[in-house]
């Protein structure tokens, strides 16, 4: 999932402070999960932003609305009637989910709520971790399910560095050195001899250059 | 006749299996403490959400008082612990937001510590009373400024 942690009340205070009726928008999908942006946290916010805006002279109305998705077309039409009311939208939903808004919603400024972090998941209560940097070009079959582009801090395809201390990485010691969890795991599942490879330069022209990327499927076009 | 002095509204979230048992042992004890607190019953701190304490702040509350079982000794083994970080993570929004963070504070007592839950409850009144009334209800710096 999309993992997003929310922007400091005074930058968003700031954000907004030129309007006088805001709809706080949350999304019911990644950002609920990573508790940044779902139905709770659009109150909490909406709250901390009225009292803020009380405390500093602001005439701010603040709406909360959440929506099952916002980076879908379809379920936006449910936040349609409140954004047309609203002055201006403060979205929390990811960075594809404010650009759905701003898209869907063209007279109305929109703006992100949340810093989008990256795509990762759940590792205990309460901690996130990257684990997928959207290079568009898997490697996770040859590594045993192990990302080295993401998580290893040199994103070195034929590692490991030797620079790593036990099994922690040098560059930062909280955490495991990817290449020691990429050996752990291919000799347990026993495709050490994956490792013998010398994997060629990584292609990155799949990645983030040139602009957005587009996934076309012609089979579900009309 | 009407006291001058400023008589805070404190909103008390207390735990059923102890801070709540607790205030009712203070009153089988006939222990006095201030009338300023709203005693809100949860089935455990852990129940408690940010939004909770935010929602007091901005209905008018002067302070929050979050009161659980003693750490480890959770009826649910960690609500508790919970709602301590819970407490935390709000207390660094009010201060983001520009509310004194001593306005919400969490204790932990027994269902046995009516005599302590008792002192809390005089402490944060009047740790309330010396910072003032909430300045959400107070208004913004102008008016602030204007009254002093």
């Amino acid at each position: 999932m999309i993992v997003a942690q929310r922007k400091s009340i005074p930058e968003l205070l700031t954000i907004v402070e030129k309007h006088r009726n805001v709809l706080v928008l949350g999304c019911g999908t990644c950002v609920t999960v990573c508790l940044a942006g779902g139905q709770r946290e659009v109150s909490i916010i909406a709250s901390a932003l009225r009292m803020a805006a009380k405390l500093n002279d602001v005439a701010l109305t603040v709406e909360e609305l959440t929506v099952e998705r916002q980076c879908d077309n379809v379920f936006l039409e449910q936040a349609a009637e409140a954004a047309r009311q609203a002055d201006a939208v403060l979205s929390l939903g990811c960075g594809a989910g404010v650009q759905a808004l701003a898209e869907r919603f063209v007279d109305k400024p929109v703006y992100a709520a949340l810093d989008t972090a990256f795509i990762g998941i759940l590792e205990e209560r309460g901690v996130w971790t990257e684990k997928c940097a959207a290079c568009g070009s898997c490697v996770l079959h040859l590594y045993g399910g192990i990302c080295p582009v993401t998580r290893c801090a040199k994103h070195m395809m034929n590692g490991p560095c030797s620079g790593s201390r036990e099994d922690r990485c040098e560059v930062n010691p909280s955490l495991p050195c990817a290449w020691q969890l990429i050996y752990k795991r291919l000799k347990d599942i026993g495709q050490l001899d994956r490792l013998k490879e010398i994997k060629p330069p990584k292609n990155w022209r799949p990645s983030l250059s040139g602009g957005c990327r587009t996934i076309i499927r012609e089979d579900h076009r009309v | 006749m009407k006291s001058d002095v400023f008589q805070p509204k404190i909103v008390a979230f207390c735990c059923h299996y102890c801070a709540y048992a607790s205030a009712d042992l203070a009153g089988t004890m006939r222990i006095q403490y201030p009338p300023n607190v709203l005693i809100i019953r949860t089935p455990c701190t852990g129940r408690l959400e940010t939004e909770y304490f935010m929602k007091a702040f901005e209905n008018g509350a002067d302070g929050v008082l979050v009161a659980g079982c003693l750490e480890g000794g959770c009826h649910f083994l960690e609500g508790n612990l919970c709602a301590k970080n819970r407490v935390n993570y709000t207390r660094d929004m009010l201060d983001e937001i520009g509310i004194e963070k001593e306005r919400l504070r969490m204790v932990n007592i027994s269902a046995a510590m009516a005599r302590p839950l008792a002192d809390t409850i005089t402490d944060m009144v009047e740790t309330v009373r010396k910072l003032g009334p909430s300045p959400i209800k107070s208004g913004g710096k102008l008016k602030q400024e204007c009254r002093s």
